[in-house]
């Protein structure tokens, strides 16, 4: 450990101001600091200690995420298998040579083979995601001269788990730069951001790109030429009875359904939902509004019910578990950069949400899915809530001064 | 008082009625997916600014202020009607896919603003150079929109392959993005970006 602070000690006076690579300080810095606590320290008195950092922040989200990941490789994996079963298919291209020679039999019954079959899948796309959208960050960071901070640790984590397995890696590529270059740095990198970068990327493909995101239900399961349709788009059909015919609703908690690779479990959502509000880091109170309002809308449009439309008729308890929505609620709704920041703002902001995400659901039968397009909703008018917020308790609190 | 070359270059780049003052926007969103119509459109408020900035300034000294808006407007929807039907009679087909976007030229607030901004206190020469000026800004940034949308939406380029689409057995994947309108707002924003980059005097203060 000594050997590697001392190397990086050596290396400092290239980086620092008056050194050949100047410019690259950035990265220095933020392979220096990813390693190490910063040797600088806040002096001067008007300051907060407090042991959790951006860093830290940003790592217990990556954290709360993992059984998510777990989730997105043995899921792909079991429903591509399940389907090389009954097709008596094989694995195509390079991805069954690399599954042969790792000794690969498409077993959906064998923990390893699922394992293995959706890390194929994942894993591409979480290195593109990671590899191009890390050098956006870099190349920004490089020209102004900020810090590279882990706050893209998380956009790169959060961006594969809302892609559907069979994305092309191009598309990945170009979904993560426009997420990371129009999404956040034009506004000015992490902070400034008013946009989930994440979800920013993946609205870029829904609309550019439709066939590969959600078109003729062929993404969802890994394998070639089967087609699965996600339990909303059956829902969309037929209602609670195409659903019940295809999975239960336990498979469907935990997370046994075709969907975008991280979304299906809801189990591994509340995993992580538990995470990040023991720690304080996402919102509560946006998860809880956005339940509540999830809950309520679609209880009343049960109530009201149609005749032509059967997503009328389907109970909160299934808009939770199957598609997107409880990983949006969780791990979308509550960044705290997008997100509302004042608490009354914040019980608006995911009221607003959960009632958006499930008109869309419902009503709009152009998009099966909601959330991406209701969370994105959301940060726009997030500002505007928290402004509302501030107006309204300095109109109070004069009102006291005023008597 | 500007030179005659300042008033004719400066709206190109220097003072962009799209990149600077960020007018006539509607139509920028609403007729650039296709290269061919962008064509026409440029033409159409080419003809239409010049046409206008030149007879508000022959009659400026005589046009009471109190009504002059009602004058311009008058002067401006007239040589819209002119290019309106002038487009039905020899390029139906265009027309049809402008549709209402001829008529909204009247709108475009390009054309009232350099009226009222400029020909009202110049010669007609100065004015109508001014009109082919703006006119030119406002199509550079409409060509540049209306390729890009073509060339990634569709492939094409004035309806000539440029990219063989998937659809046609070639190798180019269409961005379906591109053929909708909000793609020309981050398209403008992307070239407002280069614009100010290259023109740095063009950043506005922060408050």
């Amino acid at each position: 450990m000594k050997a590697l602070r001392n190397l990086l000690d050596t290396l400092h006076p290239h980086f620092a101001k008056g050194g050949k690579l100047e410019r690259l300080y950035p990265l220095y810095e933020a392979a220096d600091s990813f390693l190490y606590t910063p040797g600088e320290v806040t002096d001067g008195a008007p300051h907060v200690r407090d042991a959790i950092d951006l860093k830290r922040v940003m790592i217990t989200v990556v954290i709360a995420l993992l059984p998510c990941f777990f989730m997105a490789m043995w899921n792909t994996g079991y429903q591509a298998n399940s389907a090389l079963q009954v097709t008596g298919g094989s694995v195509e291209g390079w991805r069954g040579a690399l599954l042969d020679l790792l000794g690969f039999s498409a077993n959906p019954d064998s923990f390893f083979d699922n394992l293995l079959h959706g890390a194929v899948w994942f894993v591409p796309i979480y290195l593109v995601t990671n590899i191009v959208g890390g050098l956006w960050e870099a190349l920004f960071s490089s020209v102004r001269g900020h810090e590279i901070n882990e706050g893209f640790l998380v956009t790169g984590s959060l961006f594969p788990l809302i892609c559907p397995p069979t994305l092309p890696l191009w598309q990945a590529a170009l979904g993560i730069s426009f997420g990371v270059v129009v999404g956040k740095e034009i506004f000015g990198g992490t902070g400034k951001n008013f946009l989930n970068p994440a979800l920013t990327g993946r609205a870029f493909l829904f609309f550019a790109y439709p066939a590969q995101i959600s078109g003729n239900n062929s993404v969802w399961i890994a394998a070639d030429g089967v087609t699965g349709a996600t339990a909303l788009a059956r829902a969309a059909e037929g209602g609670v009875a195409a659903v019940v015919e295809m999975t239960s609703w336990f498979d469907a908690f935990l997370g046994l359904i075709p969907g975008s690779m991280g979304e299906t479990s809801t189990l591994a959502c509340l995993f992580g939902a538990a995470v990040l509000v023991a720690t304080g880091i996402g919102s509560w109170r946006i998860m809880f509004s956005g339940l509540l309002s999830v809950v309520v809308f679609s209880c009343l449009l049960m109530l009201i019910g149609s005749d032509s439309n059967p997503m009328f008729a389907l109970g909160p308890q299934w808009h939770l578990v199957i598609g997107g929505l409880a990983f949006g609620l969780v791990f979308m709704a509550t960044d705290p950069v997008s997100g509302a920041m004042t608490e009354e703002g914040q019980w608006l902001y995911g009221l607003l949400i959960g009632g958006m995400a499930i008109l869309i659901r419902v009503v709009n039968p152009a998009f099966p899915e909601g959330i991406m397009l209701a969370i994105l909703f959301g940060n726009v008018f997030a500002p505007l809530i928290d402004q509302l917020v501030l107006k309204f308790h300095i109109k109070r609190r004069l009102r006291h001064v005023e008597g | 008082m500007s030179s005659a070359r300042d008033v004719l270059l400066d709206p190109i780049f220097n003072k962009n009625p799209i990149g600077l003052q960020i007018l006539g926007i509607c139509s920028a969103l609403a007729v650039t997916s296709k290269l061919e119509t962008v064509v026409v459109m440029c033409l159409a408020v080419i003809f239409v600014i010049t046409g206008s900035n030149f007879s508000v300034s022959l009659i400026r000294q005589q046009i009471p202020s109190s009504i002059r808006i009602i004058v311009q407007i008058t002067i401006i929807a007239t040589l819209v009607i002119i290019v309106d039907q002038f487009l039905k009679a020899y390029a139906f087909g265009i027309s049809k896919q402008l549709s209402v976007f001829v008529g909204l030229i009247i709108t475009n607030c390009i054309v009232l603003g350099r009226a009222e901004a400029f020909a009202t206190k110049n010669t007609p020469g100065l004015s109508l150079l001014d009109g082919i000026g703006n006119g030119l800004g406002y199509s550079v940034v409409l060509l540049l929109v209306g390729f890009c949308r073509e060339l990634f939406g569709a492939g094409k380029l004035l309806g000539f392959t440029i990219l063989p689409s998937t659809n046609d057995g070639g190798w180019y994947l269409p961005n379906g993005l591109m053929l909708l309108p909000p793609s020309a707002f981050f398209i403008i924003g992307l070239l407002i970006w280069a614009l100010r980059s290259w023109k740095t005097e063009q950043i506005e203060e922060e408050n």
